[in-house]
């Protein structure tokens, strides 16, 4: 039996001195030799556990074999043969809770670095071939259409796999580019847009019509779509509408959702400002409440639009930060502030109007909430005031509520989300399936293509029953 | 990419667009409003639908020339294109028979109010209406309006410092001689809160339609978030329409001075050169 090679090769990384002052990627990518050594680590283990820990069950060890045997191509049609959007997943998919974690080498701690090999594969296609030109059989049309509301991670997953199928597919996006999240949300050093351009140019070139500035809800309902032509819907639009503390003060300039600041910085190109128009000023010290990924994505954009200190406030400690660990790290490294166990309870204004400070309170843990974490507890007496300029509220994200309230029949939870079944993705609404962030709450862009691989296989199960 | 099939230059800076956008026209409803991008690189902003027409398939905005994409938009010709225009967004006027309906508008919302309007006087209301504009030169849409109302007041006179007082004695005359089931207000902010100001001892209802900074305008990102009676609500999905007496309207001018370049702050808001116009 071959000896194992535990030692993991290391993503090579800009240095965080000097990446703090651009928007480029913080991940620079494997070498092609970086690559083959580590896709070498693979031990072809028989049981091949990764599969099952991947959303999209990619066939891992096969497009792993393919690239230690230096055959790109194939490695390119194994990946991409279950899962459209490789490069974005590469880069923001938490591998290290799904296929890593299982990976047999985990129980040596040292995993292979499936996400980073994913990752090269995807990279390497589009440096070597025109990203349209794709090996893709072209599918016997079958004359049916499907209306696919939003173009984020579910959507375009699911607009894949249908038009693949041989549907027609109509996209609606509500903004001005597709995208949805992978756009708007997660910034530049960690997810170039020109990538996810890229993917999504892939899927629109596979015979998928996007339709941008289009809100469904407004322009056109998902009843006028189903009596206009559309044999089936597939809701994508994800858990667009931000939390908010709701504490006092919160209402002030100065104060964003990190949806706004994101949209601003990411989608809008504010730190371009003034080459493109929209405006973002930063202030010189940034607070950002929350401990999720959006919350680290928003504190290292603070830092480089040319805030002087950058403060993560979340009201848990550090063993509860729902963030991927690699990103909370790239954070430290960046001489980001975390403030641990505080939470904001209101906000005061100086002249203008403009937040100027931070009233906050230490926070201890008791007993588990229904997260299973333990529940955050004011201590009384430990308030304090945080000199602040800028504050983003990265709290997290509810369901859009405008698919639901203008669609007759469509049940949804307590909390805004549409109800759906778990494999299939129906709804209780006939013709109409939904799936990622509106089904779920916030979750991860995996999860969402997972969501709408499932439901493009029973759309096409329907589609073909009518027939 | 949307075609200017007409323009108009109303006033000095205040110029009047038909837009090609047909899915638009078909839905448009009084009171809603469009987001407009000009260009690859441009900002999102709002537009309040000023009309529409559904055969012809065009949306017709008004605009002030305020800031960087108002003044792009003004250089566009007929034929040329807009990048992206988005809608109808926000919720339609609530149109109601309230009997009587006083109508206050300020600075080019003249024009975006005329939908609303007619909708009311065609649900069967009286209108009365009081223009506010800066100075004759700067007046317009009046004979629309006055077409639709059966009183027209226009009311003149440059903006005196920090103050706006030309439509208190207009205002309080007609409240005082008339029975008014509702008020609504377009135009400034400054002048949308005055308006509340003055009818608030009479107890009449106050519609404002607001008018906060959008990046969106579909509800996901909370930059026209406006406090009304101490709640958040998000104009673009909850207004743009909204009880004048319970808008804090202090937070929504100082909300609206974000982007005015000016990050110093200043204890009072200067009505001359002010962003709020």
């Amino acid at each position: 039996m071959p000896k194992l090679n535990l030692n993991r090769v290391p993503m090579p990384r800009q240095d965080p001195k000097v990446r703090i002052k651009n928007f480029n990627e913080v991940a620079l990518g494997y070498t092609p030799e970086q690559a083959k050594e580590e896709a070498s680590r693979c031990i072809q283990c028989p049981k091949h556990p990764c599969i099952e820990g991947c959303p999209v069950d990619i066939d891992i060890p096969d497009f792993i074999k393919a690239i230690t045997e230096g055959d790109m191509p194939e490695a390119v049609k194994i990946l991409k043969s279950k899962n459209s959007l490789p490069g974005i997943c590469g880069r923001v998919c938490p591998q290290e809770t799904q296929c890593e974690a299982a990976c047999t080498l985990a129980k040596k701690e040292a995993p292979l670095a499936i996400g980073r090999l994913e990752r090269y594969v995807a990279d390497w296609e589009r440096a070597n071939k025109p990203a349209i030109a794709s090996p893709v059989e072209p599918t016997k049309p079958t004359g049916r259409r499907v209306a696919v509301i939003g173009s984020g991670p579910a959507g375009l997953t699911a607009s894949a796999d249908l038009a693949k199928m041989g549907h027609k597919v109509t996209i609606f996006e509500a903004l001005h580019v597709a995208g949805g999240v992978l756009m708007y949300g997660i910034p530049e050093f960690r997810l170039p847009k020109e990538i996810v351009q890229t993917e999504v140019d892939y899927v629109v070139s596979l015979g998928a019509d996007l339709k941008l500035d289009s809100v469904i809800g407004k322009i056109d309902t998902v009843d006028e779509l189903l009596s206009n032509g559309y044999d089936a819907v597939f809701l994508g639009t994800g858990a667009g509408a931000p939390i908010f503390l709701n504490a006092p003060g919160e209402n002030l300039p100065g104060i964003y959702s990190a949806n706004e600041f994101l949209t601003r910085t990411v989608l809008m190109k504010g730190y371009l400002f003034p080459e493109y128009d929209t405006p973002m000023p930063i202030g010189k010290k940034v607070a950002v409440i929350g401990g999720g990924n959006v919350a680290m994505d928003s504190a290292r954009c603070a830092l480089r639009l040319g805030a002087q200190e950058v403060y993560i406030v979340y009201r848990r400690s550090e063993a509860e930060m729902p963030a991927r660990r690699e990103e909370v790290e790239n954070a430290m490294e960046e001489g980001i502030i975390f403030k641990f166990l505080t939470n904001p309870t209101g906000f005061l204004g100086g002249g203008r109007g403009w937040v100027m400070a931070m009233e906050c309170i230490k926070m201890e843990l008791g007993e588990p909430d229904e997260s299973g974490r333990r529940r955050p507890i004011p201590k009384p007496g430990s308030e304090f005031l945080m000199n602040v300029d800028t504050v983003v509220v990265a709290l997290g994200n509810n369901p859009n509520p405008l698919i639901a309230q203008t669609t007759k029949g469509l049940e949804t939870s307590r909390h805004g989300t549409i109800v759906a079944d778990e494999v299939t993705g129906k709804t209780t609404k006939e013709k109409v399936w939904a799936g990622g962030d509106i089904v779920t709450g916030a979750a991860t862009v995996i999860s969402a293509m997972g969501a709408g691989k499932r439901a493009a296989a029973s759309i096409d199960t329907y589609l073909k029953e009518l027939s | 990419m949307y075609k200017v099939l007409l323009r108009q230059d109303l006033a000095p800076n205040i110029h009047l667009f038909k837009i090609e956008a047909p899915g638009i026209a078909k839905k448009a409803q009084a009171g809603q409003f469009v987001m407009v991008r000009v260009d690859e690189k441009g900002e999102r902003i709002p537009l309040t639908i000023a009309d529409w027409d559904r055969e012809e398939g065009s949306i017709t905005v008004v605009f002030n020339e305020v800031g960087k994409t108002t003044r792009k938009l003004a250089v566009l010709k007929e034929g040329d294109f807009i990048t992206n225009f988005v809608g109808p967004l926000g919720l339609p006027a609530h149109i109601e028979n309230f009997g009587t309906v006083l109508c206050v508008v300020g600075g080019y919302s003249v024009a975006t109010i005329v939908p609303v309007v007619r909708a009311l006087k065609e649900a069967g209301n009286k209108i009365i209406s009081i223009i506010r504009a800066p100075n004759k030169e700067m007046l317009f849409g009046e004979k629309q309006l006055g077409s639709l109302s059966s009183k027209l007041m226009i009311v003149t006179g440059d903006i005196s410092f920090d103050y706006d007082g030309f439509i208190i004695e207009p205002l309080k005359e007609i409240l005082n001689s008339e029975k008014v089931g509702l008020v609504i207000t377009v135009g400034p902010t400054c002048v949308m809160k005055l308006v509340a100001a003055i009818t608030r001892p009479f107890g009449v209802k106050t519609i404002a339609s607001l008018n906060p900074i959008m990046v969106d305008g579909t509800g996901m990102c909370g930059s026209c978030r406006v406090t009304v009676s101490n709640k958040t609500r998000f104009a673009c999905v909850d207004g743009p329409e909204f009880d004048a007496y319970e808008v804090d309207w202090y937070s929504l001018m100082a909300r609206r001075c974000t982007y005015s370049g000016d990050m110093t702050p200043k204890l009072q808001y200067k009505c001359r050169n002010c962003a709020q116009w």
